[in-house]
């Protein structure tokens, strides 16, 4: 056997050709859309219910509404109370999971090949026949009320709380999923029904299944358990909630939140962005790889690899119905925080002006992101998502085999010209949750204006 | 319910190598331990693993720059990481580029040292400096693990310590200590190399030959104070899979949790922490030594789920505690079992530990119902599928693979894997929660600054930092 050349890295090429699987698409006698992907792999079944309807669709003054709400479905159903269902969610090893999003709330339930009819069968129960009872209503929304409060010591969680009020002050998107303890502490199990009544209706939801079962078999077992369930019936699909526009421009561009004697500060740095239907969307993504959504970025090469401010930091274009965030985020030495925003700050206008991606940049980026297409499709939980994806942001049932081809379209032309547009660092909000004493002059000096103090409010216990 | 098939091959160079097929997804996991971690470091030297683990990103004698570049470029994804026992690396790459992911770890341990400069080795350090600050220090109740294992493992033993190590000692380490560490343990007779996914066994072996054979199979590794014996053991339990770069360590020396401290010792720890939270931990039994799957399904008994014994009554229907959990965290020579629970606003740990106590001592009389074990069974052989169902990455099958033959010697451990659990029976997990007594454990009150009335009564400061 020859040794191997060491001389040079082998260099494979492009990857092997991969899709997304085949998805049936069928309306289901309920009203129901069931997107349906067959899916070879371990024995293992992912069901998806999902709303267009999430946190963006709380009302006004109750902001943490659809989070309890999702909070509240698996405790207990009309049929059963909280411990018998959970005890058959157990008996199936079924895992059970509500993800309540800005734009939208998803349930899924994960189970063994063998318990998929039973586990969709508990899924629907759950979502069409919750309890809500009153005592289960006051304790979720207490533990919900004790989780506000214990965030307010995660410094992370309270970047990311204060960094979205000041981007989207007054807007749809201007809140946390889990709201204020304020407007928890307002809220009524009346308010709850409401939510579940006018917003996850059963014939507003889309049913997703991944897993090694050919489409019809999903369907039939989809009609069974429908029919099992018995929905209730509504007068026509209510429409989802309108996307939301942009806001108005935020009240500081520099936030601080003091965290005496800290280590480290953790930042937010972004605005506003581009809503997930942009047609700038590849772009994005290959403008974000080559700044910062990538170990190897221009970010983490710099602060992590090259000054070790940080264990590192990211980026990312956090696409939503209407603009969603760009966002820096990372937790850096306290006594590194002021050079950290400003070079931050410098990279966003760097790459759209004197700093163009380079070839070498262009390159990695494109191929680590058609590559690594296949990878992001291993299992049934991520197909599923995948098809979720779709369905949440209006997009062709092609998007996902559209995206290597326009990936390797984007040119470095393209990823300046988004950059220009969507990275806009002197309209930037900086949030920093870290050691006022030792930062706020330095942070000051940035041409910022004047730092905002900010906190976590609770009602006093 | 769930069959892995592989083949293994051991090199002339002692390199063990694993390929596991499968055809549905055009990738291919490269999956490499070394049979070191942080029980294998001197006192003085703690955190010295995972900080090495870190420079062996940096780049290597024929490609001398970082290695997460060639791995993007081809699509990839690479990581690594580090336990009291062991230290993997991985990569996850389309199938065509099973060679690039080969060609970049073998040079790695055939070729380090002549790479591995004082630069490298200063800028990482700044970076594990700023891991443990962003993962422990600055993050609520995130000094716990380190007044856990430093009570509950006497002095000498090699789980006192956590893989992040103390700051003074990673700010001691030279680059001299990262050689001589690479020197000791990173050999090919000291690691183990899974290839699993849309590969051909034979092809993977042949190229897997070609990259490694030529690097010299090295010094037998000097198994340190404290550690056990070569291949054998594991650190991975179907309840705790998560500990990696948290470097969670375990206890003991595989015998009954009576082995800890023979009295109680209670802790106190002021914490950036708005409610009080309670540490029950015991020594317990290492990876698949008797009693250790037992203790996984009492701890999903105790906690698993809304229909656990300690959710029900502390959470649910007492409304005393806000979360609880329950952990069997076995490791290679040695575990330890922890109950955690936090406060509900109004309070205090002493209530807690009442009600906690209480059901601990109604398992010890009466033993769990038979629905309770079938159902705490049910989660734990569903959590073994869920966990394999990747080819690559933490935990995926090539990560499992590894983890059986580093530990039991056979790759194929899974059905005796699954098999210890369906052995334990009501009267075993009984006997079990009988062992959870006050004696021997370690209380730990982590509670706000100047809430030291929430705090057990009589606990002493915890000494960390």
């Amino acid at each position: 056997m020859s040794p191997v050349d060491r001389t040079r890295l082998p260099a494979p090429g492009p990857a092997p050709a991969a899709r997304f699987p085949a998805v049936a698409l069928r309306r289901l006698s309920s009203g129901m859309a069931l997107r349906a992907a067959t899916h070879a792999g371990p024995p293992v079944v992912h069901w998806l219910l999902l709303w267009r309807a999430g946190t963006a669709a709380d009302p006004a003054d109750l902001p943490g509404l659809a989070a309890l709400t999702g909070d509240l479905l698996d405790d207990g159903t009309e049929a059963r109370s909280d411990l018998e269902l959970h005890a058959a969610l157990d008996r199936l090893g079924a895992r059970l999971g509500v993800q309540v999003g800005a734009d939208g709330t998803m349930v899924s339930l994960t189970t063994l090949e063998r318990h998929a009819a039973e586990g969709l069968a508990l899924l629907l129960e759950i979502v069409t026949r919750p309890r809500f009872a009153d005592a289960d209503f006051d304790r979720v929304r207490d533990l919900r009320r004790s989780r506000v409060r214990q965030l307010r010591t995660v410094p992370a969680a309270v970047a990311e709380r204060v960094f979205l009020e000041t981007l989207y002050a007054g807007h749809p998107y201007g809140h946390v999923g889990i709201g204020t303890d304020e407007a928890l502490s307002r809220m009524s199990v009346d308010d709850v029904r409401r939510f579940h009544r006018e917003r996850l209706r059963l014939d507003a939801a889309t049913l997703v299944a991944a897993g090694p079962f050919p489409g019809a078999a999903f369907a039939e077992m989809a009609e069974r358990a429908l029919g099992a369930s018995a929905p209730p019936p509504g007068p026509g699909a209510p429409a989802p909630p309108p996307d939301p526009g942009a806001p108005g421009p935020p009240p500081a561009r520099l936030v601080l939140v003091d965290r005496p004697g800290a280590v480290q500060s953790a930042l937010r740095i972004g605005h506003v962005a581009a809503p997930r239907r942009t047609a700038g969307y590849h772009a994005l993504q290959v403008l974000n790889a080559v700044l910062g959504g990538q170990f190897v970025s221009r970010l983490n090469q710099s602060l992590r690899e090259e000054k070790g401010y940080t264990y590192g930091v990211r980026t990312a274009f956090q696409f939503r119905r209407g603009p969603g965030p760009f966002v820096m985020q990372g937790s850096v030495q306290a006594d590194a925080t002021v050079e950290a925003v400003r070079e931050g700050l410098d990279e966003m206008a760097g790459i759209g002006g004197p700093r163009p991606v380079t070839p070498g940049e262009l390159d990695l980026a494109r191929s680590s992101l058609t590559r690594g297409f296949a990878r992001g499709f291993e299992t049934a939980g991520q197909v599923a998502r995948g098809v979720a994806h779709l369905v949440q942001y209006d997009l062709p049932d092609d998007e996902h085999d559209r995206f290597v081809p326009a990936v390797t379209a984007v040119d470095a032309a393209a990823v300046t010209a988004a950059a220009a547009r969507q990275l806009r660092a002197d309209r930037a909000v900086v949030v920093v949750v870290g050691p006022a004493a030792q930062i706020e002059r330095g942070l000051g000096a940035l041409p910022l204006g004047e730092p905002l103090r900010a906190d976590v409010e609770v009602v006093a216990p | 319910m769930m069959t892995l098939d592989w083949t293994r091959q051991t090199l002339d160079n002692g390199l063990d190598v694993i390929v596991h097929e499968d055809h549905r997804c055009p990738i291919v996991a490269v999956n490499l331990w070394y049979h070191v971690g942080s029980r294998n470091e001197s006192p003085g030297r703690t955190g010295l693993a995972h900080l090495f683990e870190h420079l062996m990103f940096e780049g290597s004698l024929h490609h001398d720059r970082n290695y997460f570049t060639p791995l993007q470029q081809a699509g990839g994804a690479v990581n690594g990481s580090t336990s009291c026992d062991r230290t993997n690396y991985w990569e996850v790459v389309p199938a065509n580029a099973l060679d690039l992911a080969l060609w970049l770890e073998s040079d790695r341990m055939g070729y380090l040292l002549p790479a591995l400069t004082a630069e490298k080795f200063e800028n990482q350090r700044d970076v594990v400096l700023n891991e443990r600050r962003q993962q422990y220090e600055n993050r609520p109740y995130g000094l716990a693990l380190m007044a856990l294992m430093a009570a509950l493992f006497p002095p000498g033993h090699p789980y006192r310590w956590t893989t992040i190590g103390e700051v003074a000692d990673i700010r001691a380490a030279t680059l001299d200590d990262a050689h001589a560490f690479f020197r000791g343990w990173y050999h090919p007779g000291n690691a183990s190399l899974t290839v699993a996914g849309d590969v051909e066994t034979g092809a993977a072996i042949d190229a897997v030959r070609r990259h490694f054979e030529e690097i010299p199979a090295g010094p037998p590794p000097s198994r340190a104070a404290g550690a056990g014996p070569g291949r054998a053991r594991a650190d991975i339990s179907p309840t705790d899979r998560g500990v990696e770069h948290h470097g969670a360590a375990g206890a003991g020396s595989g015998r009954a949790p009576a082995d800890g401290p023979a009295e109680e010792r209670k802790l106190l720890l002021e914490d950036r922490v708005e409610l009080p939270r309670l540490y029950l931990a015991w020594r317990s039994p290492a990876l698949f030594a008797e009693g250790d799957a037992g203790m996984d399904l009492l701890a999903h008994v105790l906690a698993g789920g809304k229909t656990s014994r300690l959710y029900r009554t502390l959470v649910r229907d007492r409304r005393i505690a806000t979360d609880v959990s329950a952990a069997q965290s076995s490791r290679e020579i040695g575990g330890w079992f922890c109950i955690t629970a936090t406060a509900a606003p109004g309070h205090g740990l002493d209530e807690l530990d009442a009600a906690v106590g209480a059901e601990l001592a109604a398992l010890a009389d009466d033993g769990p119902d038979a629905g309770e074990l079938e159902r705490a069974l049910a989660q734990v052989e569903a959590q073994f599928v869920y966990g394999l169902q990747t080819v690559g990455g933490f935990h995926g099958r090539s990560d499992q693979l590894n983890a059986y033959n580093v530990y039991t010697g056979d790759p194929g451990f899974l059905d005796r894997d699954l098999a210890r659990y369906r052995g334990v029976g009501v009267d075993d997990v009984r006997a079990l929660a009988g062992r959870l007594a006050p004696d021997g454990r370690v209380a730990l009150s982590i509670v706000p600054a100047s809430g030291n009335g929430l705090a057990l009564a009589g606990s002493a400061p915890a000494e960390v930092s």
